[in-house]
């Protein structure tokens, strides 16, 4: 019998009512009394001096409140990165200035340039035509190899060149790894490219700010995964506001997949408008500003080889990977292809020696940053694509020859840093090896071949790691952030529960899932708890939600909180039951003295906090209220093991997904649906990299898949059917729930499943080309079949 | 956009004044006109909706047995109203784009527009059909002038479009993943006196007629007649999407599929 309430209760989205029936509030349904309009005048050039901009016509046309420009700014702090990478040779990356508007020199396509406050967004944007922008332009710098050749053009003229680092890791290991190498049976080399993609949230960003002048408090509302960050980054760093003056709100966010955690010139901008300007100041991205401004995801060029020796076993890794940064550093660009890829490398292999170099460089394109998994879908697709290769090349089984390099005994410490605390990956092959009928396949591969089709499988596993901790070790590793959670349970006197947390929910349902711990923890209905998240001002200081870390970590500061509270709650009903405080139990929503039917329900006992009449005031303080701040002690590391299964027509190159399966390790669960939801979800992006979308850039800088005509996003009748199961569960051993997280897995894991069905499916054709890049589109498939 | 008028003229004659006016473009379902508005990649003064014009709506026969379609008609009414009639071009209009889109893009606009990737225009060129308009009829074989460019002059509205019914007709459509338009799509229509071929999607002079298929299928109506047949990619469109090449195949394809669905 499934439970109908708490820890493992599939309830109902209680978000979804107001999402569904068009009640949610997000930032642009947020209109200020006197607001203002901005337009950005954004560059068309990818990189150019920028010689003048003339605003003197567009001053006078109608509506226009102000306009600024580069110049305004210059007083003004840079856009700050929140990571420092320290290369192998011991010297901190090169960090470029990154102005709110651009000064000098323009740098990516969709840089902002000038930026026009009006009364109305037509006319803003009428005004914005009337601006005469003067631009020399300069070679662009586009592909990461040559953009990292001697006599490169430079995107910044103050750095060196476009490198922003070089980093090894392990850097003492590199000896032994390449002396592997010689050493070894068998060498598998490939060369891959990790497409660069867009985000593309449902809702585009959007930053209304606002200014009051009597009391010098202002307030930015934002389409943020973590305000508090925001806050921090824009307060202190560009815009010098303190954090008692200073209010960021975001309300429901529609969506956000890495691409709003960052800080952006646009919501400093809209800040420092507003008093400027005396007035609110409101910008709503455009779809096409948002191809050309939110930070894109992935865009790695890979070198991975793997040494065997004469058993199949892995005996060394080393990968040379070149990740691009755009023309600035987002907010924790610098983090993505190093501490969120380099550690994740031994995937869930005993490989015992790992050498992991990336040079980061910088382009003319848009920033690039974190994405739903960020640098552990980069590890898992060179690593699992690898591993499939390796089979082939020695004519073994992949399902076996990942077996048989399984890591087996918990706790593991890899090569790369990083202390697995548990996992069981034979469990998740054996049960996807049930789901995905493997024994069925052949059938199945005739039935395809009957109607002229070839049918191909292919399975990778994956592991990764949430929750990113702890906060001095992160410190150590460049982390200019703590990465901690907090959460402040406040018991109403009628017994209701409110929970303030600083993880926010853009899609994620903690307005569900987190009441069902605490349900769970106290014996009352989820109904009776409430979630506040999205505003400075109500919730402490918080880190937000990325990198599945809202249960692990928010969950367990939540946890935290709540066992304080049912610690005083115990002593208050030991008062009211005049029994001792270590006799008292909390059951079902009521104080029992052990072993009597004496008791006193939860209610009686929050009415007491606040209406203190019969209560222990000399012992302890009256109100029910506790704060929690938890700080993990290591990530979580869900994982676990997919089967793609695709026809492939070989006539035209188009592949459909025919069957998904994924087999996960989640830890303990608290909605089986949510996580059904979340792996729902990410798959459905796994597979649009692997197959559709694609961020192309022409040798000029010019965005080519600029728009939904050319930037492909998977639909509905794109995806199959999936079968999801995560009923394999080894709890995590360092949080209190025993939770992993399960928001980014189904993009990590999806990838190489898919490209490593469609070389099966090509190969059952007689063709065996070795690798395809994603996306596997039809032209690239056909493409590869007539080579 | 920037600003304009609107007019809603009431008949074909009143549409034609108003397009007198300076700068004026005349606008039906406003699904790819109202993009390129909000792009301000247009800038008319007046625009003319013809979607209030009674004698440009619905479906009827002629005496010819000619299936004639109205040019404010918009995709949904062909695909339910020319269903029995016309299968091939109601299974066509079925397929552009999504509900919204086939419930607010029209005929007139479609071939007015010819966009080099639409489908409408390869059912026009395939069927000989003949459009209609305020002060003309021309032929299909006349009217398509290369991409985006028709024999339409300015200030002339599609009002009609006539398609005789072919014996037997199939479109097959390979679709461009991000836009869903055609990539590739082919448009085979048999007449008791031959075979006509039409290409959308491939060329970069928009829709156009495959002669070689059409030779090969006028004296034998089979798959295997084309299945051998090349046509060049060298003037084909190359872009993100596929090459002039993969393309070039991709109309063999197409036309094969098509030919195989009615043989
Ligand atoms: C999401 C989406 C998907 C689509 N998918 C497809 C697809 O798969 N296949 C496909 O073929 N099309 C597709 N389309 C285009 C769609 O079919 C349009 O409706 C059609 O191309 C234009 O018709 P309209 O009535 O909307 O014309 P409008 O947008 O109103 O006008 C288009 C142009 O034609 C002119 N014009 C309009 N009517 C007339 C007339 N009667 N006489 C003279 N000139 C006129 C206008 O001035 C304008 O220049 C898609 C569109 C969208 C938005």
């Amino acid at each position: 019998m499934p439970k109908d309430g708490g820890i493992g209760a599939s309830s109902k989205r209680r978000e979804d009512i107001r999402f569904l029936t068009g009640e949610g509030n997000y930032t642009d349904d947020i209109n200020l009394r006197g607001q203002a309009y901005v337009f950005f005048l954004r560059s068309d050039i990818a990189h150019g001096v920028l010689n003048s901009v003339d605003t003197s016509a567009a001053e006078s046309m109608p509506g226009v409140v102000k306009i600024f420009t580069g110049a305004d700014f210059e007083a003004v702090g840079s856009i700050p990165c929140g990571w420092q990478v320290t290369d192998k040779h011991g010297e901190v990356m090169q960090e470029p200035r990154h102005p709110v508007l651009a000064h000098g020199k323009v740098r990516h396509v969709g840089e902002p340039i000038a930026a026009v406050v009006a009364e109305s967004l037509a006319e803003a944007r009428d005004a914005a035509e009337a601006i005469v922008v003067d631009i020399t332009d300069l070679p662009a710098v586009i592909n990461m190899k040559d953009a990292v050749k001697e006599g490169a053009p430079k995107v910044h003229d103050d750095l060196t060149s476009n490198l922003c680092y070089d980093w090894g890791f392990v850097e003492e290991n590199k000896g032994a790894v390449d002396k592997a190498f010689e050493e070894a049976h068998h060498v598998t080399t490939l060369e891959l490219v990790n497409n660069r993609l867009v985000a593309n949230p449902m809702e585009p960003r959007v930053a209304v700010g606002d200014y009051a002048r009597g009391t010098g408090d202002h307030t930015l509302y934002t389409t943020s995964q973590n305000p508090h960050v925001i806050r921090l980054l824009m307060g202190a760093f560009v815009l010098g506001i303190p954090e008692h003056k200073l209010r960021v709100v975001a309300p429901d966010v529609g969506g956000g997949f890495g691409t709003k955690i960052f800080h952006y010139q646009e919501e400093a901008f809209c800040t420092f408008a507003a008093k400027a300007c005396n007035r609110p100041v409101k910008w709503t991205s455009s779809r096409s500003e948002a191809f050309m401004s939110d930070a894109h995801g992935r865009d790695h060029v890979t070198k991975i080889q793997m040494a065997l020796d004469k058993d199949n076993n892995f005996t060394a890794l080393r990968t040379d990977t070149y990740a691009n940064m755009g023309a600035y550093l987002s907010t924790f660009a610098p983090s993505v292809p190093t501490w969120l890829h380099g550690t994740l490398m031994a995937g869930n292999y005993k490989t015992p020696l790992i050498y992991v170099n990336v040079k980061a460089v910088f382009t003319n394109t848009v920033p690039v940053d974190a994405y739903r998994g960020a640098g552990r879908p980069e590890a898992t697709y060179q690593l699992e694509r690898l591993v499939d290769k390796c089979a082939h090349e020695l004519g073994v089984d992949p399902i076996a020859l990942r077996r048989q390099n399984f890591i087996m005994e918990f706790p593991y410490a890899t090569p790369v840093a990083v202390e697995y605390d548990t996992g069981d990956y034979v469990a998740t092959m054996d049960k996807l090896e049930e789901i995905a009928d493997i024994a069925g396949f052949a059938a199945r591969r005739k039935e395809s071949e009957a109607k002229g089709k070839l049918r191909g499988f292919g399975v990778n596993c994956y592991i990764e790691a949430c929750g990113i901790a702890p906060s001095n070790l992160v410190g150590q590793l460049g982390a200019r952030a703590g990465l901690y959670e907090s959460a402040t349970v406040r018991v109403n006197a009628t017994g209701g529960l409110v929970v303030m947390t600083g993880s926010h929910s853009h899609g994620q349902g903690h307005e569900t899932a987190f009441p069902q711990v605490i349900a769970e923890m106290i014996g009352i209905p989820e109904h009776m708890i409430e979630i506040v998240h999205g505003d400075t001002a109500n919730s402490p200081m918080g880190m937000g939600t990325y990198g599945s870390r809202s249960l692990a970590v928010g969950g367990s500061a939540m946890v935290r909180a709540t066992e304080k509270i049912i610690a005083k709650a115990k002593k208050i009903a030991s008062h009211l039951l005049e029994a001792s405080e270590g006799d008292i139990e909390l059951k079902d929503g009521a104080f029992t003295v052990a072993g009597t039917d004496k008791s006193v329900a939860w209610g009686d006992v929050t009415l007491a906090a606040y209406v203190p009449h019969n209560y222990p005031l000399e012992d302890i303080e009256p109100g029910l209220e506790e704060t929690a701040f938890y700080d993990p002690s290591n990530f979580t590391y869900p994982s676990g093991a997919y089967a793609c299964e695709v026809e492939l027509d070989p006539e035209t190159g188009q592949v459909t997904i025919e069957r998904f399966s994924a087999a996960d390790d989640f830890g303990n669960i608290v909605n089986p649906m949510i996580v059904t939801g979340q792996v729902h979800g990410g798959l459905a992006q796994g597979i649009g990299q692997a197959l559709m979308e694609n961020c192309s850039y022409d040798s000029d800088g010019q965005l080519l898949s600029a728009s939904y005509m050319d930037y492909a996003m998977p639909r509905a009748s794109d995806l199959p059917f999936y079968t999801v199961d995560h009923s394999c569960q080894t709890p995590c051993t360092h949080n209190p729930l025993g939770v992993k997280g399960c928001g980014e897995a189904g993009a990590i894991g999806s990838p190489p499943a898919v490209v490593n069905a469609v070389l099966d499916a090509m190969r059952s054709g007689g063709k065996d080309v070795g690798h395809i890049d994603m996306p596997v589109t039809p032209a690239r498939v056909w493409a590869a079949m007539n080579s | 956009m920037y600003n304009f008028d609107v007019e809603k003229p009431t008949s074909i004659a009143d549409a034609v004044k108003a397009l007198g006016r300076d700068e004026a473009q005349p606008m039906s379902g406003g699904q790819t006109l109202i993009p390129t508005l909000k792009a301000r990649l247009a800038m008319p003064s007046v625009l003319v909706s013809l979607k209030g014009i009674d004698e440009m709506q619905g479906v009827c026969t002629d005496d010819d047995g000619r299936v004639c379609i109205g040019g404010g008609t918009v995709h949904a009414a062909v695909a339910r109203e020319v269903k029995d009639q016309y299968p091939a071009l109601a299974g066509l209009a079925a397929r552009i784009g999504d509900p919204a889109v086939r419930n607010r893009g029209t005929i007139g606009g479609s071939v007015a527009n010819n966009d080099p990737s639409a489908c409408y225009p390869a059912a026009v060129l395939a069927s000989a059909a003949t459009v209609v308009t305020n002060k003309r009829e021309i032929a299909a074989d006349d009217y398509f002038l290369g991409m985006f460019a028709t024999a339409l002059e300015e200030g002339e509205i599609v009002t009609e479009v006539k398609f005789p019914v072919p014996e037997k007709a199939h479109y097959e459509k390979f679709i461009q993943p991000a836009s869903r338009f055609p990539l590739v799509a082919v448009f085979v229509a048999k007449f008791s006196d031959g075979v006509r071929v039409a290409v959308t999607g491939a060329s970069e002079n928009g829709v156009f007629r495959w002669t070689e298929a059409e030779e090969a299928l006028s004296s034998n109506f089979s798959a295997d007649a084309v299945a051998g047949l090349k046509i060049d990619g060298s003037s084909m469109i190359s872009d993100l999407h596929g090459s002039g090449d993969y393309r070039a195949h991709l109309t063999g394809i197409m036309t094969k599929r098509a030919v195989a669905a009615i043989s």
